[in-house]
């Protein structure tokens, strides 16, 4: 069970200048700070499949990177199974699986060693390491390139050592940002299966993602984030029914209905 | 933080671009230099040795002996000037490679009357050996001369040498051969094991910092349960050991390629003068290496973790060059020693100190404070690079 409340995240803008038209129009931009995440509240029991929805630079990534302990929140609070991140991130971390589109391996060492060195960091003892990748390697059908070079690996081979690697120690919260981005079809699949699979374990996943179609075939609950706070929050069904064609339009009503709530706010206020 | 350290070894030891720029370029390098400013400096002067020198003599008629002996020496062959012509030109036209004039008092001066002087006109803008071969002759002439006389005059062997110089300036230097060679050598050392010390460092501080960014395997690590400390030490390690061991293999390949190829004389001077530094004197100097590796370790760090991308950090790391390479230079120039205020002046200081090592004049107690300054600057760098790693702004630019 994750449970986020609250989140909030500032940066302080390094220099003004270089922001474009749209940052500059943003109203999150205050002074010398960006508020990129303001209010950003959701849960995730054991078994559910979150996905975590909104435009560019909705502050999905940052939201996702708190959760992860990569960056500190400002205010707000994170509880993975009772532990609070803030306070105790190493135990957390210890509980988190995360895995990006974007993250790579280690080239000059092979899948093995890849996936043995973050057993290691997570207190994995070289039994236990070995036991696992040799569970994961058939789960994922990686013994036939396990051994090699990762540098040498396909896309699809690459994401699969980091599928493994992200959940080598059994996490209990599983944190994905836009995992399926750049990624060919078959590669695509094997993360889907790996998602469905960590469902069947009872293991909460939460991921963020453009493609509503990977929404749709696995998320059991939707939270839309929009400029920083969070717009919609809950089951599919409830998603799907807040417009009659398809998850697109029900996407695009949630970001609507905030763009005429801000619209009617400024026009009350003048 | 050992678990890093032993990770990033092991991917450092599997990269070649690396090993070749830490092992073989220097194992490699020093030979093929010396190798080649060797084959052709003694190519050069071996071809000026055994060049047949074309020559004209004017005033040939004043000095029989000298022609004469010109013609029968091997290496040298007569071209015949027209009198009256302008020698100079054949010079330049590369008719002749000398021109001998020859006074008309030259044989006036054989009973030693008179001093005769004979000019030798050359192109002398390249290496050539053209005075010392004429020279050579002409000194055996004047030599012959000198006999003649003292014979005539009937003055012993003795009284010849007090009369040729009749007081003489000996110079005996107190300062035992490591120290005049430690002098001249010894502020070379620093220079280049501190600037190897740096390039070896560099390699591994841009892949592990900005290059870990760049291939999206930072966050992953960051997220770890581990201490963020413990990483940047690891990775503080793991550069400051790859620039020691850059900097160990260049040297002693140096040394070994050094001796190898020198000759003669030359393998007994270095075997000597290494012989006179003692072995407590080497491990002084290696430990003097360890607080600057690791102050070149946390300045490539803290630059390659703020840079974005591998390319960012190659241009911040170039102009670190520069940064660390005025306080070394420093400590080469004539002038500067530890008496002054440069002991507190950072790397020059510990240059400076290494220098005094090899000469064998080091103050000891002095070297404490050296050291422990050094440790404490490279102990307040590191804790920067720490507390800079660590930094949101910086890690997630």
């Amino acid at each position: 069970m994750i449970e986020v409340k609250q989140l909030s995240k500032k940066f302080a803008v390094e220099n003004p200048k270089k922001l474009t038209e749209q940052e500059r129009q943003d109203p999150r931009l205050k002074g010398r700070f960006f508020q990129s995440v303001l209010d950003v509240s959701f849960q995730c029991a054991p078994g559910q499949v979150l996905g975590l929805l909104g435009p560019n630079g909705a502050g999905k990534t940052t939201t996702l990177r708190m959760l992860s302990t990569a960056l500190q929140p400002d205010g707000g609070q994170v509880l993975v199974n009772g532990v609070d991140v803030l306070e105790k991130p190493l135990v957390a971390r210890q509980k988190l699986g995360f895995l990006s589109g974007s993250t790579g391996l280690y080239g000059r060492l092979t899948g093995r060693e890849n996936i043995e060195y973050f057993g290691k960091l997570h207190g994995l003892d070289n039994e236990t390491t070995r036991q696992r990748i040799k569970e994961l390697s058939v789960l994922l059908d990686m013994e036939s390139f396990l051994d090699r070079r990762s540098e040498s690996y396909s896309t699809g081979m690459k994401q699969k050592a980091s599928i493994a690697r992200a959940v080598i120690h059994k996490p209990e919260v599983v944190i994905l940002d836009e995992p399926t981005t750049g990624l060919d079809i078959m590669a695509t699949q094997t993360v889907l299966q790996f998602i469905k699979r960590l469902t069947e374990d009872g293991v909460p996943v939460i991921f963020s993602t453009h493609h509503l179609d990977e929404v749709s075939e696995l998320c059991s609950h939707v939270t839309v984030i929009d400029q920083g706070e969070t717009r919609f929050n809950g089951d599919i069904d409830a998603f799907r029914a807040l417009a009659d064609n398809s998850l697109n339009d029900s996407f695009l009503s949630v970001l609507a209905d905030q763009s005429a709530n801000t619209v009617s706010s400024s026009t009350v206020a003048a | 933080m050992w678990l890093v350290f032993q990770k990033e070894i092991k991917e450092l030891l599997r990269d070649r671009r690396a090993l070749f720029f830490m092992i073989a370029l220097p194992l490699l390098l020093f030979p093929a230099i010396f190798g080649i400013i060797g084959y052709f400096s003694a190519k050069a002067v071996s071809d000026a040795d055994s060049k047949v020198l074309n020559y004209g003599i004017v005033g040939e008629q004043y000095a029989p002996d000298l022609a004469s002996r010109l013609e029968a020496t091997e290496g040298f062959d007569v071209f015949s000037i027209p009198s009256g012509a302008d020698f100079n030109q054949h010079i330049k036209q590369g008719d002749v490679d000398f021109v001998l004039v020859v006074p008309d008092n030259y044989n006036q001066g054989s009973d030693l009357r008179e001093q005769v002087k004979v000019e030798l006109h050359l192109n002398d803008a390249s290496l050539n050996s053209v005075f010392k071969r004429v020279n050579d002759i002409v000194e055996e002439l004047s030599k012959s001369r000198q006999d003649r006389a003292f014979a005539l005059l009937n003055i012993g062997e003795t009284r010849q040498e007090a009369i040729l110089k009749p007081i003489v300036l000996e110079k005996i230097d107190t300062a035992d051969k490591r120290e005049s060679l430690g002098e001249s050598i010894g502020g070379m050392v620093p220079y280049v094991v501190f600037l190897l010390c740096l390039a070896g460092g560099m390699f591994p501080a841009n892949d592990i910092g900005a290059g870990e960014k760049e291939r999206g395997t930072l966050e992953t690590l960051l997220i770890s349960p581990i201490e963020r400390t413990q990483i940047i030490l690891g990775k503080f390690m793991t550069i400051g050991v790859a620039g020691i061991t850059t900097a160990l293999i260049t040297i002693s390949s140096m040394a070994i390629w050094g001796i190898v190829l020198s000759q003669g004389m030359a393998i007994e001077s270095v075997a000597e003068f290494m012989g006179q530094i003692g072995g407590l004197d080497f491990v002084l100097m290696f430990l003097m290496l360890i607080p600057v590796a690791g102050i070149f370790a946390a300045l490539l760090l803290t630059l390659s973790m703020y840079a974005r991308s591998v390319k960012e950090a190659q241009s911040y790391m170039g102009s670190l060059n520069f940064v660390v390479i005025v306080p070394v230079v420093l400590a080469i120039l004539p002038g500067i020693d530890l008496d002054g205020g440069w002991a507190w002046v950072p790397l020059t200081n510990v240059a400076l100190a290494i220098k005094e090592l090899i000469k064998g004049t080091m103050d000891y107690f002095a070297l404490i404070a050296i050291f422990g300054s050094t440790v404490v600057i490279a102990g307040a760098l590191l804790a920067f690079c720490v507390y800079w790693s660590k930094q949101e702004k910086v890690l997630f630019r």
